[in-house]
């Protein structure tokens, strides 16, 4: 069985591109071009280049010894959370950045929840000096006022979404509609391994270097280049499907992906997809989402912003369905205390989308020969007025 | 029944029912169409709104199924659609609502509506209810020709449902023969590069598209949709198309008058 992309878009039964005819054109043009012109060799150069200089890669494999004596096993963090911007969002922006300008396009778009993917589009457009605009629900505007004052820094105009439930999946309709009524001269940078085909292979071919980096670390450090277990948080999935993607296919690793059960996988307000979802179409692709029997698309809820969406990529899909990755969802509570517990054993404070992956070495049980890779997406910067409020600090 | 009499059966109710698009299109006179919101003002408005429209004089009704997300939708109808999703509308009760509707109204009926609520009623659950109620065709923005095309062709034939593909200014000839060899009622050309609702009058480039267009001799009639208003867009679309659809407009004039006047809003145009 492939766990990648067939040649149709589609990882399995999920995927596609189940767009408006207006969305067509601008579909297509970067279905026919993503391969060729992210091949091309001097596209590979900028690339690595930027990623090296600008973004700070490779980010450090660091062998957390406190959490693995605790956990009897030998434990690794991926310090996506020392990229530039403070997340492994920005791997992807500079990659679509180069694209969009190959393309020739003038004008960038982008969604954004809690801000993160709004910073790093903001931020790559401001590298290479090219308009951007970000579309923003008015609720996460307003939750999220730090990341909305990066981006007004970083030239950026943040345009509030005002339909509907007024945040992400709103956003992101803001945005296609952007994209429908400039077909011309627009790119728009998806922040996941969400949407029409090509995005979600596109995205995370470009967030793939993590897993690139993490063989080559870990050939260095154990001898030997797969884990037995690679642990991330899915939202929408890009971290995960970057931490993956050199996995998908090596039987020997165990891929455990993490959702999140905001209050509890049954309370009603979750983002737990595997859990809750069932298989439709969303932004353009066919997914598992969560939705009323009626097929209305339904708002997720969890304390972290960033894994609040109603769906879950294709490729996660698949991997769910085919049963190649274990997913598990841990709650708010589990993800605070962990957030808590990750900074007092190691001296990192993780954003609380990752301290979920963290929660599930909880949930498990480990030989203490096991290689335990868990993807610290994003730092907890962005966090730390929900962790003051949360623990009263 | 007998196998001949159910094959004559469907035989009749394909002629006499499934045909209602086709025989609409054969007419001389240029297609005045209506979209707007089930549900919309209120949830029970659907069949009087229908009735009044076929009424005053409208050649074909699209009857918007709503969704919490409609990705093709400007401000207008969306907001309709969410109001419509809150009075109570879903697709069980828009059937319900439409399971008497040809006892009394013989015009076009045709659904416009987003793929996922379908997928989950079921795609053939779906059709065979529309065919049941007298529904002629559908509309869904985002169900590409190609996926139909490969799944989905034979359920809609099987029912005698029309399905109605989009073409913009940016479809390429090629996609938009191989739409118009799909397509078997009309093909909705879509007037600008933009959601519904977005724009006042047409300029010399979309004139230059109507024309390009009309110029393919397309076996499928066109009937021109977005950012018709009034009776002056009105009568430039269906100067190179066979018909015209509003939308925005109509929901704008539900919202400001709920479902009076609607004949004085038809008079207007034509």
């Amino acid at each position: 069985m492939s766990f990648h992309v067939n040649e149709k878009g589609y990882y399995g039964e999920f995927g596609g591109a189940y767009i408006p005819e207006m969305l067509y054109p601008n579909v297509e043009e970067l279905r026919q071009n993503y391969l060729k012109i992210t091949a091309d060799p001097s596209f590979q150069a900028e690339f690595d280049a930027l990623l090296q200089d600008y973004v700070g890669r490779p980010t450090p494999l660091y062998f957390a010894e406190r959490l693995s004596q605790k956990y009897n096993a030998k434990i690794y963090l991926k310090r996506e959370d020392l990229c530039h911007t403070g997340a492994h969002k920005v791997n992807n922006t500079i990659g679509q950045i180069l694209l969009a300008k190959r393309l020739g396009k003038k004008r960038i778009i982008a969604e954004t929840g809690a801000g993160q993917h709004g910073v790093a589009t903001a931020t790559v457009c401001a590298l290479m000096g090219l308009e951007c605009i970000v579309y923003m629900g008015e609720i996460d505007i307003r939750r999220q006022a730090p990341n909305v004052a990066r981006m007004k820094m970083l030239g950026a105009e943040v345009r509030p979404a005002l339909s509907g439930s007024k945040t992400l999946k709103d956003a992101t309709n803001e945005a296609i509609r952007d994209w429908i009524n400039n077909p011309v001269d627009t790119y728009y940078i998806i922040g996941s391994v969400v949407g029409p085909h090509p995005y979600p292979d596109m995205v995370a071919r470009f967030q793939s270097v993590i897993s690139k980096e993490i063989k080559a670390q870990l050939l260095e450090k154990e001898g030997r280049e797969n884990p037995d277990y690679v642990i991330a948080c899915v939202g929408g999935g890009s971290n995960a499907a970057g931490a993956y993607y050199h996995f998908l296919d090596e039987k020997d690793v165990n891929i455990i992906a993490v959702e999140a059960a905001g209050l509890g996988v049954d309370s009603g307000e979750s983002a737990a997809t595997s859990a809750l979802g069932k298989v439709g179409i969303i932004h353009g692709s066919k997914t598992l989402l969560m939705q009323t029997p009626d097929g209305q698309i339904t708002e997720p809820y969890s304390i972290s912003a960033g894994l609040d969406y109603p769906g879950v990529g294709p490729m996660h899909a698949h991997l769910f369905a085919s049963g190649r990755a274990q997913f598990i969802s841990i709650t708010d509570a589990q993800a605070m205390n962990w957030g808590l517990e990750l900074s007092k054993m190691e001296g990192i404070i993780p954003a609380i989308e990752s301290a979920h992956a963290f929660a599930v070495l909880d949930e498990m049980t480990f030989n203490p020969e096991d290689v335990v890779v868990i993807n610290l997406s994003g730092r907890g910067d962005k966090d730390l007025n929900t962790y003051i409020d949360y623990f009263k600090l | 029944m007998t196998k001949k009499e159910i094959g004559e059966l469907t035989t009749n109710i394909y002629f006499t029912i499934m045909n209602r698009i086709n025989q609409k299109l054969q007419e001389t006179k240029k297609i005045l169409s209506i979209y707007f919101s089930a549900g919309y003002p209120k949830l029970n408005d659907t069949v009087q709104i229908i009735q009044d429209l076929e009424k005053s004089g409208i050649d074909m009704i699209e009857i918007g199924l709503p969704f919490s997300d409609p990705l093709a939708d400007g401000p207008t109808i969306q907001a309709s659609s969410t109001q419509a999703l809150h009075n109570g509308m879903t697709t069980q009760v828009l059937f319900d609502q439409l399971k008497d509707i040809r006892k009394t109204v013989s015009i076009p009926l045709v659904i416009m509506g987003y793929f996922n609520p379908m997928l989950q009623y079921g795609v053939e659950n779906f059709c065979q209810k529309c065919a049941e109620i007298g529904i002629d065709g559908l509309i869904i923005p985002d169900l590409p020709v190609d996926v139909y095309a490969e799944q989905y062709k034979e359920i809609f034939e099987k029912h005698g449902i029309i399905n109605v593909f989009l073409i913009t200014p940016q479809t390429a000839d090629e996609r938009i023969r191989f739409i118009d060899s799909v397509s078997d009622g009309f093909i909705y050309m879509v007037s600008s590069a933009s959601v519904t609702g977005s724009q006042s009058g047409f300029g010399s480039a979309q004139q230059a598209y109507f024309k390009r267009i009309a110029d393919m001799n397309l076996k499928n009639p066109q009937v021109i949709g977005f950012g018709i208003s009034n009776k002056e867009t009105f009568n430039q679309a269906t100067q190179f198309a066979k018909g015209a659809i509003i939308g925005s407009a109509f929901i704008t004039h539900l919202t400001e008058n709920g479902t009076a006047k609607i004949e004085e809003f038809v008079k207007a145009i034509r």
